[in-house]
Parts: structure tokens; sequence; C-alpha cells
């Protein structure tokens, strides 16, 4: 790779201000060379324009994480991954920060008309119901559009991408981010700290209830990219906000990674309901491919009365290694984890929740549901812990797994530690598996085998279903269905 | 033409041949009941005529509106029409009897090519006929046979058979564990689909479910065939003088 080895040294002789003005330029290097060290975080923060505390932060991180090693513990199995055979930036060409939606890629757009998400407002208005989502779309490593940024902004509401947002509100993401999920906190997030390249930033002033839904979509389309993204929310006192993120990556034989990191800060009397529904690409029958999904997700509910609640509908990835989590700081603060998470073919999930309970009175619920079929593997895993001052500390927690075929596998790893002695814990766990008297019943009726697969498991993650936003809960039982396919005989 | 031809058939389940040369003609609009002791074969040929897994035909021959039954799916079978009532209707957790109904009717209506009904007509429809069998809006929200009685399961049944307007309509004792004012219910509901272009074969132990569907023709199974046939009148000797006089002469 003489040519970019070339751009390394480039990138290693010049400062991040002449830099900043040589990339913007220079089309060709839209892509951070590949490979890791220290240059690629430089060559990331200048290419973001990042003030330089942003830049320390980020090789504070990167200097942490060469001393971590990947985690071993998670029920999954994979080759070593080469993190220096990885892009860790790629922009889409030409677009040094669009300022409307008639400045993006046409390709870009069409991409995500594709997908059916609405980022044309036009389009949005001109529909019989007026949509309420406001959409920040992640293309790859940047931002490439937010909609309703206007509307948001009489309500004091701050949505857009997290580069802006480190430019425009250096007060807010110097004072949370890295509060939640510090640098220090494992492999992936360490990575994703030295590196990320864009997301989410959402701040919900005091005693606002945010007008509409807000809803981010991340598209991985490079070749050998690995996406980083990195999403704050936070919620001031007695605010709300409900928040979806979809996913989706193209079908490629590699294996693409994807660290994101997402820290929600609720405090007094604040609530934050975070929806996703996850659909990388799995991988393909033969189990080549895929989104390695490795994601920090943490929610802190720093304030008194605050809310978190997480809602997650995993259908994609090859590898899913996910634990949104709650700490309930706050007195009285309560989380809540809904999930559904889907395997099939050879994809392989380890994912579940942490429910961390210091403040008095806190109470948290997690309604999980798995459901494997092919060959593939889904393990729940979950922990529930309430610290020494946590009197009044409650959980319950149900765990269902649901088998379709012999040759997949459902396992459930609940770890529960109570330190106070007013704790009540309370878990439920079955497994069961759809019989071929239900399915045979239903053929019966007139439904094909797959129809009648989808019938039965969306019955199974009905309680999960109806946690999700309207608009999305449509999509996500379609989605359901379309994972499915090809389960049955 | 007739419905249903049944000749020579043998099925095996697990290994074991249970019906072993059974014929069986029924034409449309015809009422047929079918008796017998348990063990007896009659559950293996509703089985058998619906396409469930693991119900081998070794012998003989299923034709149905002329053509080889045999050869479709299960779901093929039913979106042509035929249409079994489960002795032991499933539960299916979760998915409301509303959603199971119209998945099913539009399931059955896409594979025929006909057009899906939409929501305010299905909605019609189903109240309809749910109506009658005294099932009411309250029972159509909950999940399918989910913490249903024995009779509210069988009603389910004579509902999803109402709505789907099949051509045979096979009853796997749809009398057992019912009341006698459930069965009447029953009965009634079944008496409605009555007509010259639907056969119906009742399968039972008993007459008594015989007194309110009064069938057309009567068969008594014994050991994987037909060994009798006659008519509403047999059903009577049978209550009166059991099956093991019958069982004698089957051997």
């Amino acid at each position: 790779m003489p040519a970019v080895s070339e751009t390394v040294e480039r990138v290693r002789s010049i400062d991040v201000d002449q830099y900043k003005y040589g990339f913007v330029t220079d089309i060709e290097s839209d892509k951070a060379p590949k490979g890791l060290d220290e240059s690629t975080v430089r060559f990331i923060s200048a290419k973001k324009n990042e003030p330089q505390w942003m830049l320390e932060w980020r090789l504070q991180a990167f200097h942490r994480w060469l001393t971590l090693r990947e985690p071993q513990w998670a029920r999954v199995n994979y080759g070593p991954i080469d993190y220096q055979d990885l892009y860790y930036y790629s922009a889409p060409k030409s677009t040094p920060g669009p300022k409307s939606l008639d400045e993006i890629d046409p390709e870009i757009l069409k991409t995500y008309a594709k997908l059916g998400i609405p980022l044309r407002e036009q389009e949005m208005l001109a529909g019989v119901e007026r949509s309420n989502v406001a959409v920040d779309a992640v293309f790859d490593s940047v931002s490439v559009v937010t909609t309703f940024k206007e509307e948001l902004k009489q309500a004091g509401v701050i949505f857009g991408s997290i580069s802006d947002a480190i430019r425009e509100h250096p007060e807010l993401v110097r004072k949370y981010l890295g509060s939640v999920v510090p640098i220090t906190d494992n492999f992936f997030a360490t990575l994703n700290s030295a590196v990320f390249s864009d997301g989410s930033f959402v701040y919900i002033p005091k005693g606002v209830r945010c007008p509409m839904e807000l809803s981010t979509y991340f598209r991985i389309n490079e070749k050998n990219t690995g996406q980083f993204e990195r999403t704050l929310i936070i919620a001031d006192e007695g605010s709300y906000v409900s928040y979806l993120e979809g996913c989706t990556a193209p079908m490629r034989d590699e294996n693409q990674l994807h660290a994101a990191v997402v820290e929600l800060i609720a405090l007094d009397d604040a609530e934050i309901k975070y929806s996703t529904i996850q659909n990388w690409y799995p991988g393909d029958a033969q189990g080549k491919g895929g989104i390695y999904n490795f994601v920090t997700k943490r929610g802190d509910c720093r304030g008194k009365n605050s809310k978190i609640s997480w809602t997650q509908v995993e259908t994609g990835s090859a590898i899913t290694w996910k634990y949104p989590s709650c700490i309930l700081r706050g007195d009285n603060s309560n989380g809540e984890f809904y999930s559904i998470a889907i395997s099939n073919g050879h994809q392989q999930v380890d994912s579940g929740t942490k429910m961390i309970h210091l403040g008095k009175n806190t109470t948290s619920r997690v309604i999980s549901k798995g459901i494997a079929a092919g060959v593939s593997n889904n393990t729940y895993r979950g922990l529930i812990s309430s610290h020494r001052k946590a009197t009044g500390a409650r959980n319950f927690t149900n765990c269902d797994s649901l088998l379709i075929g012999d040759k997949c596998g459902a396992h459930t790893v609940p770890y529960i530690e109570a330190k106070n002695a007013s704790t009540v814990f309370e878990h439920e766990a079955t497994t069961s598996k759809i019989s071929d008297e239900q399915l045979f019943y239903c053929l019966q009726r007139g439904l094909s085998g797959e129809e009648a697969v989808a019938l039965i498991v969306n019955g199974f993650v009905k309680d999960v279903l109806q946690h999700l936003p309207m608009e999305f809960a449509v999509e996500a039982q379609k989605l359901i269905a379309i994972s499915l396919e090809g389960s049955v005989g | 033409m007739n419905l249903l031809e049944i000749k020579n058939l043998h099925a095996d389940v697990g290994g074991k041949e249970i019906l072993q040369g059974l014929d069986l003609t029924v034409k449309a609009g015809e009422v047929h009941a079918i008796m017998g002791p348990n063990g007896s074969g009659k559950s293996t040929l509703s089985y058998v005529l619906a396409g469930k897994p693991g119900y081998e035909v070794t012998q003989g021959s299923v034709r149905y509106e002329g053509k080889d039954l045999l050869e479709l799916a299960p779901d093929e079978r039913a979106a042509k029409g035929i249409f079994l009532a489960f002795q032991y209707p499933l539960e299916i957790p979760g998915v409301a009897t509303m959603t199971f109904l119209r998945t099913a009717l539009n399931a059955q209506k896409k594979r025929r090519g006909e057009a899906e009904l939409s929501t305010p007509e299905f909605l019609r429809l189903v109240r309809e006929k749910a109506g009658g069998l005294g099932i009411d809006q309250d029972m159509l929200k909950r999940a399918v046979n989910v913490g249903f009685s024995g009779g509210e399961k069988k009603r389910n049944e004579i509902l999803q058979m109402a709505l789907l307007e099949p051509k045979l309509c096979v009853l796997d004792e749809t009398d057992s564990g019912l009341d006698i004012d459930a069965l009447k219910i029953v009965a009634e509901g079944v008496n409605k689909l009555r007509s010259k272009e639907r056969a119906i074969i009742v399968i039972t132990h008993y007459q008594r479910l015989l007194n309110h569907i009064v069938p057309d023709i009567v068969h008594v199974m014994a050991k994987g065939k037909i060994v009798r046939s006659g008519g509403p009148e047999l059903a009577q000797e049978l209550e009166a003088c059991g099956y093991a006089a019958l069982e004698t002469e089957a051997a």
C-alpha cells in the first residue's frame, strides 16, 4: 500500500490547522488511510475541525486503548479482527457539511429512499397525516442531514450531529461526553472514544417535552470501513424525549466492524425513551460477511424521579454484543429494558442489560424475548445489582426464549447481586419451541410455513412490540417476518 | 361429481399401520358421520385428509374435486377448501383471535388470487358470523385459544369454519368436552353451514351430536376401515348395542 503509507506520512507531517484546509479540497482523501495509530486519531479530529480539548480527549482514549485487550467472555465466536486493516473514517464525497437537502449527493438520498426513510420534509408534509419524526441520517461516518431542525429549535431542542455540537455547544458536550461511558470503560468503547466520527446529539432543555420523535438512521456503505458513531442525549430537568435509531448496511463478503457508544443522561424528573431497530447485514447463508456489532449503550438516571427506557429490536448483524444499561443513581428513578433479539442462519447474539440500583426506591423492569432459528446462538446476559445504599430497590425480569428448529441454541445468563437487605428482585425465564402442532394448526388455516412462524413469533414478542413508538411498530413487525425467512422447512 | 373419493387408503403413523384399506365417497351437499371406538383410526383419517406431517400414506388414493389430494401441502389443501375442526385446538399466545382470523382469511384469498378484505369489510363479516355463535368482541381480542374454556375453543373452531367457507369440513370430535348448551350452539353453527356446495364429515364417538346435526349417511369405523354404512338409524343402533359387536364383525 504505497499510496496509503504516503498519505499517512503526509498526515504526520502537517499540523492540525494546515491539515484541515489541505484535506477539504482534496476529494481523494475523503477516507482516512487504512489502519489505526495516533495520526489516524489526529486526522479524524482535524477533519472535523475539532477544538484542542476534543483531540486530547481522543488521544487519551487511544493511548488507553493500546493497553486493552478485546473481551472474550461473550458467547460468540469470530476470527481475530485486524484493527490495522480497517478504515476509520469515510465521508461521502464532496460533503464538507451540507447546508440543505439539495446539497446532498442524490445517490445518498436515493439510498435512504430505498430504505424507506423519509428525509425529505416536503414529502412528509405532503402526506395525508403529518409525520412527527425528525430524522438525522448518518452515512458511513458523517451525519448528512437533519430534518425539522428549525421547528425543534423553536422548542429549544438541540438535535443534530455530534460534530456540530462539539463546535457549537462545547460546554454541554464537555460536561457530559464520557460521563456515562468513560473513555476507560471497555475495549470497544475506548476505541470508539478515540476514533468516533459522528453520531447524534440531543439536548432537551428544562421542562420541555420534545414535540416530535427524534430518529437517526445509520448506514454503513464503504468497504472495509468501521463505523464508530457516538450518540449523546441529555434530558434536562423535567423534560421528555423519545428517540429512535435504525441501522442498515449493504451485503458484503467481508465482515464490517461497528462499535458505537450511546450515552443517555436523565436529570431530575426527566424521561428518555430510546428505541433501536437494528438491521445490519447479518451475513449470507454460509455465515460469510455481516456486521460485527459491538456496542456500548448506557443510560444514567442521574436525577431523582428520572426514567430511562430502552426498547430494542435486534434482527441483523453477524455478531451482536450489546447490553443497554441503566444506572439508577437518582432516588426513585426507574429503568426499563424491552428487547426482541432474533437470530437466524449463522448469527450470534449475546445481548441483555444491566440495571445498577444505586439510589433509594429505584425500580427496574426487564422483558427480553430471544428467538433463535437456523444454526444461530442467542444468549441473554443480564446483571441486576443493588448497592448497599439502595434501600427499597426492586426489579422484575422476564426472559423468554423461543427456538425454531433443532440446530439453534438459546441461553440465559442472569447475574443477580443484592447488597441491600430490602432489595426485591424477581426473575422469570422460559424456553419454548414452536411446536409442530402449532405450525400445523396454522397451515391448516391456509397460512404458509413462513407466515405461520411470523405470526407465532409476533405473538411471542407482543409485550415488547407495544413499547415501540407507533410509527415503528409496524416496521418492526415486518422486519421480524423478513428476518425469519427460510427458518422453516 | 364426487367431492371426495378415498380408495383403499392405508396410512402409517410412527411405523404403525392405522388405516388399513379405507374407502369413502362424499358428494357435495352431503353430511357424513363417522363413528367408531377409540383407536379405530377416525382422527388419523382427518389428519391424513388435512396433510399432517408424520401421517404417511402407504397405499391407495384420495381424490378431491377429481384431483390427487395427497400431493398437495397442508396450506394448499386449506386454500382449496379443506377445513379441519381440531379436537384439541392449539393455543397461540400473544396473537389476538381477530388477527389470526384475518391472517388466515387473507392468506387463503391471496393464494386463490382473490382480493383481500378491507378492515371494515372484515370486521363486519366477523361480527356477523361471531354473533350467531355467541362469541363476543372480548373473546375475539383474547389470544387464540389461550385460557379459553372447552366450549369457547370449539365455538372458535366453528367461527373459523364459518369465516373461511370451506368446501369440505371435517369435524374431529367437536362434541368432546362440551356441555349440552354448548353442544347445541356448536351444532346450530354447523347446521347453518350446510349447503348444496359443501360437504361435512362429522367424526364422533357418541350419537348425541347426531341428534343435533342429522347426517345423511352414517359410517362405522373399526380397525382402520369402514365396516358398515347406513342412514341415521345406524347411529341409534350403535348407541343401543355398543361397538363391541362390530369389532368382532370386522375381525
